[in-house]
């Protein structure tokens, strides 16, 4: 199975519960379709760099899973129907990748910017 | 002769012996990250432009890798399609 990454902003005019409940709701739909949830990341409300549908703050979420590709099309069909969904976007993750977000999990990069930091001071 | 001063036809030539570098090779990363946008700014200009290989060093293998990341960026709204004031 290809291991795949998905973002999604979702509109700022949802309560957080409510965006956290249409997250849950992809995160089920991806599991039903015999994907591995990976990681899930929250990022929260963010600003946009630019206004989407005339909304300038989104709820960002990422999703990291292993899935069949057959079920990148169900996603996104989802995805387009619902108009709670600014934007997404879905790319595949090469090796590089892969080995790129294990680190990052693990904390990698922290120690790196601690380190960057100090050097900037 | 009363004047000693050195002129010049033309203005001398400053070496400049640093030699362009691709960041990327030089320091081992084999994946540019969508999500950082703030490591993403390095290589566009202040209206949000790519910068060329010329300016930045970067390799064409990598060049197109920091493309690819910029456009993923702008899509996700991290980083401007159009800008004037980025820096």
């Amino acid at each position: 199975m290809q291991q795949y990454e998905t973002v999604i902003i979702l509109t700022p005019l949802l309560s957080v519960e409510t965006a956290k409940e249409v997250v849950a709701k992809y995160t089920k739909l991806l599991t039903d379709g015999g994907a591995e949830i990976i990681q899930e990341d929250n990022w929260g409300l963010r600003k946009l760099a630019y206004p989407i549908q005339k909304k300038t703050t989104g709820y960002y979420h990422l999703t990291e899973f292993k899935a069949p590709g057959e079920l990148i099309n169900k996603l996104e069909v989802e995805y387009r129907r619902d108009e709670r969904v600014l934007r997404f976007l879905t790319i595949a993750l090469d090796k590089h990748a892969v080995a790129y977000n294990e680190k990052k999990r693990s904390g990698a990069f922290n120690q790196k910017k601690a380190k960057t930091e100090e050097v900037a001071k | 002769m009363a004047n000693e001063q050195i002129q010049y036809v033309t203005a001398p030539k400053v070496e400049d012996n640093r030699k362009k570098y691709c960041r990327f090779k030089k320091n081992g990363i084999k994946y540019i990250d969508y999500k950082d946008a703030n490591f993403l700014l390095k290589f566009v200009n202040e209206q949000g432009k790519l910068l060329p290989r010329r300016l930045t060093g970067t390799s064409l293998k990598f060049q197109r890798k920091v493309a690819q990341a910029v456009k993923r960026s702008r899509h996700i709204g991290l980083l401007p399609y159009v800008t004037d004031s980025l820096k």
